[in-house]
C-alpha cells in the first residue's frame, strides 16, 4: 500500500484554504483544511483530474466594443485550456450579443459550451 | 438654478451601483450618478476573470457578469439616472456638483447628500522610480489589461511583470492565454501580496517563475524596452550589489499598487487617512463633511467586489436616510485605531447613537501571521476578538460587531494583534 500527501491551496473562492490531501493506492482518502464542502470536491479533482475554467475574449463584428469577455460554462480539463484560448482566437462574432449567447459550443469536442459572459450592443454611427 | 437630487454618486463601477440601489431600496427619491466613462460597470468590464460575487450574488461571475448584474438592479427605475461620458470636475462644499460631458457640455447639480465611489487608479513607473531609459512597452498591468480585454490590442509579445499584486497576476495568465510569453513575475517583499489561489491558477499552471525578494534595477532599449536587469533585495529593500541578472522581454508590466483617487476629496478639504489614502469615515461611511459619504476603493483599496458592494450599500442606505431627514439621534464618535500588528482599519470612526449601532469593521494586517488572536478593546474592555489561522496583508479581515457590542464601548476603540494566543 502506498500513502501519499499532499498539500495545496484550494482556488474555489478567494478565501485560498490550505489542505492536506491523503492519497492511498493513488485514491484521495482524506482531505484537511477545507472549510467548505467545495474544497474537498477541488482536492480530489486536483489530483485525479484537474479541471479549470476558462474565460478571454473574441473578437466582435460591428460591435460597439471590438471584442467581447467569454467565459466557459464549466472547467475545462486542465491540460485542454491553452489549446481551447488558442481556438477563440480564430473565433468572431456579430453583435449584437446577450449574456449567455453560445460563442463556441462543444468546444474542441470536449463538451463544454464557451458562452459571452456580457452583453454587447451593435455600433451606432457615434462609435 | 441647480436641478436638487436626494443622493450623487460619482462614479458608477460596482461601489457607485450598489449605492445607488441601496439608496432607492431606503426611499430615495431623487438618484443621480455621474460615470466618467462610456458605460457603466467600472473596471470590472475590464476584468474578464471568474471569481467575483461568491459573498454577495451567492454564484461564482466574471468581472462583467458582476457589473450586468449590478446595472440590471438600477436599470428601469424612474428614480435612478446616470449619466455616462460624463467627468466631474469639482464638488462645491454645498454640494453642488460641476461637470463636463460631450453631449451636455458644463452641467452644475446639487445634491442633499452626495457619496463618492470613484474607486482608485494605479502607480505608475514614476511612483516607484526605476533607473534606466525610457523606451515604449513599459504599462501598468491595469492599462495592458484594458488594451487586450477591451481595445482588441497586445501590448507585446515577451513579458515581466513587476509586482505580484492580483492584478500582476491575473494578467501573467492572460498573457499567457493569448499566445504570449511570461518570462517572470518579480516581487519586492519577501511574499506575495496577491491571494494564494491566484498564484497556483495563474503561475503555477502556467510554469511562470515568481522571484520573491527581487525587484527590477534597469530597464533597457531605446526605443522599445529590450531588457530589464534584475537584483535580489535586502530585508530594508535596497537592491544586493552582485546579485543583479538580466532578463530579455519587450514589455514590461508594473502592478505596484493601487491608489484611491481622490482629487475631488481633497478639493473638499475632506479628512484624509495617512495609510489608506482615502478619506477618514464611520460606520455609516460618512466623512469628516456632513452629507458626503464614500465607500469601496476610493476609501480603501479592498481585495474583493463583494466588500465594496457591502460598504456601498451601508454609504447608500444612511446618505438616503440623511436626505430623506430621517436621522436626527444624537452620536458619540469615538475613534477607532489600529494597533499592535494591524496597518489599516475601516472605518476610522464610530458615530453612535444611544442603543448603539452594528458596524463592520475592515482591517489589514502590517505582516503575515499565523495563530494569532484579533481583539478589539475600548480601554480595558475586550469587545470581541476572534482568532486568526493565518492573517496575510494580502487578505482584508472583515469583523462584524453588533449594535449590543457596541454599547460597551467607552471611548477609544483600539484593533491589536495579540500572538499569545
Amino acid at each position: 500500500m502506498s500513502v501519499d500527501k499532499r498539500v495545496l491551496t484550494c482556488i474555489v473562492c478567494p478565501r485560498g484554504c490550505e489542505m492536506t490531501a491523503t492519497i492511498t493506492d493513488g485514491v484521495v482518502t482524506e482531505v484537511v483544511g477545507n472549510t467548505c464542502p467545495r474544497g474537498k470536491k477541488y482536492a480530489e479533482e486536483e489530483i485525479l483530474a484537474p479541471k479549470r475554467m476558462l474565460t478571454s475574449t473574441v473578437r466582435v463584428k460591428n460591435g460597439a466594443l471590438a471584442l467581447v469577455p467569454v467565459v466557459s460554462k464549466i472547467s475545462l480539463p486542465k491540460e485542454k485550456v491553452l489549446a481551447c484560448a488558442e481556438e477563440l482566437r480564430k473565433v468572431t462574432v456579430e453583435a449584437p450579443i446577450a449574456e449567455g449567447q453560445v460563442i463556441c459550443p462543444n468546444i474542441l469536442g470536449l463538451g463544454v459550451d464557451i458562452v459571452a459572459s456580457r452583453s454587447l450592443a451593435a455600433a451606432t454611427d457615434k462609435d | 438654478m441647480n436641478q436638487i437630487y436626494d443622493v450623487i454618486i460619482i462614479g458608477g463601477g460596482p461601489a457607485g451601483l450598489s449605492a445607488a440601489y441601496s439608496a432607492w431600496e431606503n426611499g430615495a427619491k431623487k438618484i443621480l450618478i455621474i460615470e466618467r466613462d462610456r458605460e457603466l460597470g467600472g473596471i470590472l468590464q475590464q476584468c474578464i476573470h471568474n471569481g467575483f460575487g461568491l459573498h454577495h450574488f451567492k454564484e461564482e461571475l466574471t468581472g462583467p457578469g458582476y457589473a450586468y448584474r449590478c446595472i440590471e438592479l438600477i436599470k428601469d427605475k424612474p428614480e435612478i439616472e446616470a449619466l455616462i461620458d460624463t467627468m466631474v470636475l469639482e464638488i462645491l462644499e454645498d454640494k453642488t456638483v460641476i461637470a463636463v460631458s460631450p453631449e451636455k457640455g458644463l452641467l452644475q447639480v446639487q445634491g442633499k447628500t452626495i457619496i463618492l465611489t470613484m474607486g482608485c487608479r494605479e502607480r505608475t513607473r514614476g511612483a516607484i522610480r526605476i533607473p534606466g531609459e525610457r523606451p515604449a512597452g513599459v504599462f501598468t498591468a491595469g492599462a495592458a489589461q484594458r488594451m487586450v480585454n477591451m481595445e482588441g490590442f497586445l501590448p507585446g509579445k515577451k513579458i515581466v511583470i513587476l509586482g505580484s499584486g492580483d492584478i500582476g497576476l491575473i494578467m501573467a495568465r492572460r498573457m499567457s492565454l493569448e499566445g504570449c510569453k511570461v518570462e517572470a513575475v518579480l516581487e519586492i517583499c519577501p511574499f506575495s501580496n496577491g491571494l494564494t489561489r491566484n498564484i497556483v491558477q495563474c503561475l503555477e499552471d502556467y510554469n511562470i517563475p515568481l522571484y520573491l525578494s527581487h525587484t527590477i534595477v534597469k530597464i533597457h532599449g531605446n526605443e522599445r524596452v529590450t531588457g530589464v536587469t534584475i537584483a535580489k533585495v535586502d530585508e530594508k529593500m535596497q537592491p544586493i550589489a552582485g546579485t543583479e541578472f538580466d532578463i530579455d522581454c519587450d514589455t514590461l508590466l508594473l502592478s505596484v499598487g493601487l491608489i484611491p483617487e481622490n482629487e475631488l476629496s481633497r478639493g473638499l478639504n475632506l479628512e484624509m487617512h495617512p495609510l489608506t489614502s482615502g478619506p477618514i469615515v464611520d460606520q455609516r461611511r460618512q466623512t469628516s463633511m456632513p452629507g458626503i459619504f464614500a465607500a469601496g476603493n476610493v476609501v480603501h483599496v479592498h481585495d474583493l467586489v463583494d466588500f465594496v458592494s457591502e460598504e456601498a450599500e451601508i454609504a447608500g442606505k444612511f446618505a438616503a436616510l440623511t436626505a430623506l431627514g430621517k436621522l436626527d439621534e444624537e452620536l458619540t464618535v469615538v475613534n477607532v485605531e489600529a494597533g499592535n500588528g494591524i496597518r489599516t482599519c475601516v472605518p476610522q470612526k464610530l458615530s453612535l447613537p444611544q442603543e448603539g449601532e452594528a458596524a463592520r469593521l475592515f482591517m489589514r494586517v502590517a505582516n503575515p501571521e499565523r495563530k494569532v488572536k484579533l481583539e478589539v478593546k475600548s480601554g480595558d474592555t475586550l469587545i470581541m476578538s476572534k482568532i486568526l489561522p493565518v492573517a496575510k496583508p494580502s487578505e482584508m479581515i472583515a469583523l462584524d460587531l453588533s449594535a449590543e457590542k457596541t454599547k460597551l464601548i467607552k471611548g477609544s476603540l483600539i484593533v491589536a494583534l495579540n500572538r499569545e494566543a
